[in-house]
């Protein structure tokens, strides 16, 4: 009962506004091409979601058939070219994150390179990036990694280098070796840093990957957004733009139930 | 391993000087020490009085500037599982469960699996926490995680347990309780054990002997054999009338500790 209570307080200001919306459409206040009606936007977004062709068994089988709607098809590029982008950037800056944490040295050699390129917005790479990679996923690809590397390092060092030395003094007072410590004591006291990095660095590819897909890609989220901009469907980009909302609240939900789980042992754990 | 001759503590002429902001500090000044095998020992002394800094040296954490500690006639290179060591802020791992706590020294030492887990089980009983095993010390509350940190020391059997304050954060009768619990647990495996405290009464209630030490530099002050019966009742006449003469001792330096704190407060 407290929860629907709770519910329906936060659902009021989102809905007055959507009834405000809806209004100023309805009485043409404002054109349709400056503000779609809300009610015309799920039309579309709905029409987007849904298969272009109905279903027969010339295009069988069902799954395929099922995912086949253009902002699916439009989302699982986005996606793909997010998780492998993620991927390269956040495997390169975990182990370099761990050795500079770890070691004085390394950290004196990289630190002062990774603060020089770290200001320089992944976007500011674009012409570079089709220079070197050319068209395609590739150069999206390698701004995504740009944006997620340096969450992840930092946060990787910071988490490292915070380690409660009592933890050290306690493994080597119990016997570790310098592998054993650092593999069972600052790695896991580490993770919390680390999975911040993560959740940070994810957050940075999604806006790295809308922006890419605006340059040099014919498919993704943000590629359908501009070409929508160009015939002024504003449905359509309304639709685009609430999908990719959706998205990357699924994907923080999904990585903050994987972290949960991780750092079930922390005391400060978001429930 | 625990021969009765082999692992006796000494300590000769030790001296340890820290570099601070207002010049050095000789937190230690030529403690001369021997510590027999199965001892219960405690340094007792104010805050500042170097029984921390000893007790660290024992245990390898920091090494004197002049001196020698040994063990068993051998001198020693940094930490190791003989001379097991219990903090104050308990130092458990809080990524791991009780049960993993506990096995970390022992895998550590390379046990097969099923060794561990009967040495974990055994412990896990000795020490009351067979409803614990899988909880996470964030779970625990103050008394459970300290009983937790002396399981995970005495696993590895080392013939030396070393406790900087362990009780210090606990209430009165918490406290009591692992006193007793330490007790038994002493008088079974019949350890050595050098345990450093600021409470008089607790000294009393557990010590062969107490270790006095002066505030600034920590020197040996009083060398105190303790030969009351086991158990020891706390409101008994013997009791106090110890309470009162190792107290005045305590107070003494306790007092040079204030004198010194003012003196630094108006210098600033």
């Amino acid at each position: 009962m407290k929860n629907i209570y709770a519910f329906l307080e936060g659902a009021l200001l989102p809905l007055a506004l959507l009834l405000l919306w809806e209004l100023c459409a309805r009485m043409g206040w404002m054109s349709a091409v400056v503000l779609p009606a809300p009610s015309a936007v799920a039309a579309k977004w709905l029409e987007s979601v849904m298969p272009m062709a109905s279903f027969s068994s010339q295009n069988a089988p069902f799954f395929p058939w099922m995912l086949s709607g253009e902002l699916v098809q439009d989302s699982i590029s986005s996606m793909h070219r997010v998780v492998v982008g993620f991927a390269v950037g956040a495997s390169l800056a975990l182990p370099l994150g761990l050795l500079m944490g770890a070691s004085a040295k390394i950290y004196r050699l990289c630190n002062p390179l990774v603060q020089i390129l770290r200001p320089i917005p992944p976007i500011a790479y674009i012409p570079m990036a089709i220079l070197w990679f050319g068209l395609g996923n590739p150069p999206s690809i390698f701004l995504i990694a740009i944006g997620a590397f340096f969450p992840v390092i930092m946060n990787t060092i910071a988490g490292v280098r915070h380690v409660d030395g009592i933890y050290l003094r306690a493994a080597r007072n119990l016997g570790a070796s310098q592998f054993t410590i650092f593999r069972r004591v600052i790695l896991p006291a580490a993770t919390p840093y680390i999975a911040a990095g993560m959740r940070i660095g994810m957050g940075t590819a999604f806006i790295v990957v809308i922006v890419s897909e605006l340059i040099a890609v014919n498919n993704g989220l943000g590629f359908r957004i501009l070409e929508a901009r160009d015939f002024l469907w504003s449905d359509k980009i309304i639709a685009g733009m609430i999908t990719i909302g959706l998205l990357g609240l699924g994907i923080d939900v999904a990585m903050n139930a994987v972290n949960n789980h991780l750092l079930r042992w922390h005391r400060g754990l978001e429930q | 391993m625990t021969t009765t001759t082999t692992n006796r503590v000494s300590i000769r002429g030790v001296c340890k000087t820290f570099a601070s902001a207002s010049g050095e500090v000789i937190a230690l000044k030529d403690i001369n020490l021997g510590i027999e095998p199965g001892e219960f020992v405690c340094l007792l002394g104010p805050s500042g009085c170097g029984k921390s800094t000893l007790l660290n040296a024992i245990a390898g954490f920091s090494s004197p500037t002049s001196g020698m500690i040994t063990v068993g006639d051998k001198p020693f290179k940094g930490p190791g599982p003989d001379r097991g060591m219990v903090f104050q802020e308990y130092a458990l791992f809080p990524w791991m469960t009780v049960a993993q706590n506990i096995a970390f020294g022992l895998e550590i030492k390379g046990d097969s699996k099923t060794a561990i887990r009967e040495r974990v089980d055994v412990l896990l009983e000795t020490l009351h926490l067979k409803d614990f095993r899988d909880r996470f010390p964030k779970d625990l509350s103050g008394g459970m995680r300290q009983r937790v940190a002396i399981a995970r020391v005495i696993a590895l059997d080392s013939p030396i347990l070393l406790m900087d304050e362990p009780f210090g954060a606990l209430d009165a009768l918490t406290r009591r309780t692992l006193q007793d619990e330490l007790l038994r647990i002493w008088t079974e495996l019949k350890k050595t054990i050098v345990f450093v405290t600021h409470s008089i009464e607790e000294s009393i209630y557990l010590a062969d002997r107490i270790v006095v030490m002066t505030y600034r530099p920590g020197t040996v002050k009083c060398d105190k054999r303790v030969t009351l019966p086991r158990p020891r009742d706390p409101s008994s006449a013997d009791f106090n009338a110890l309470k009162r003469e190792l107290g005045q001792l305590v107070m003494e330096e306790q007092q040079r500790h204030v004198t010194d704190e003012m003196k630094l407060a108006t210098a600033d």
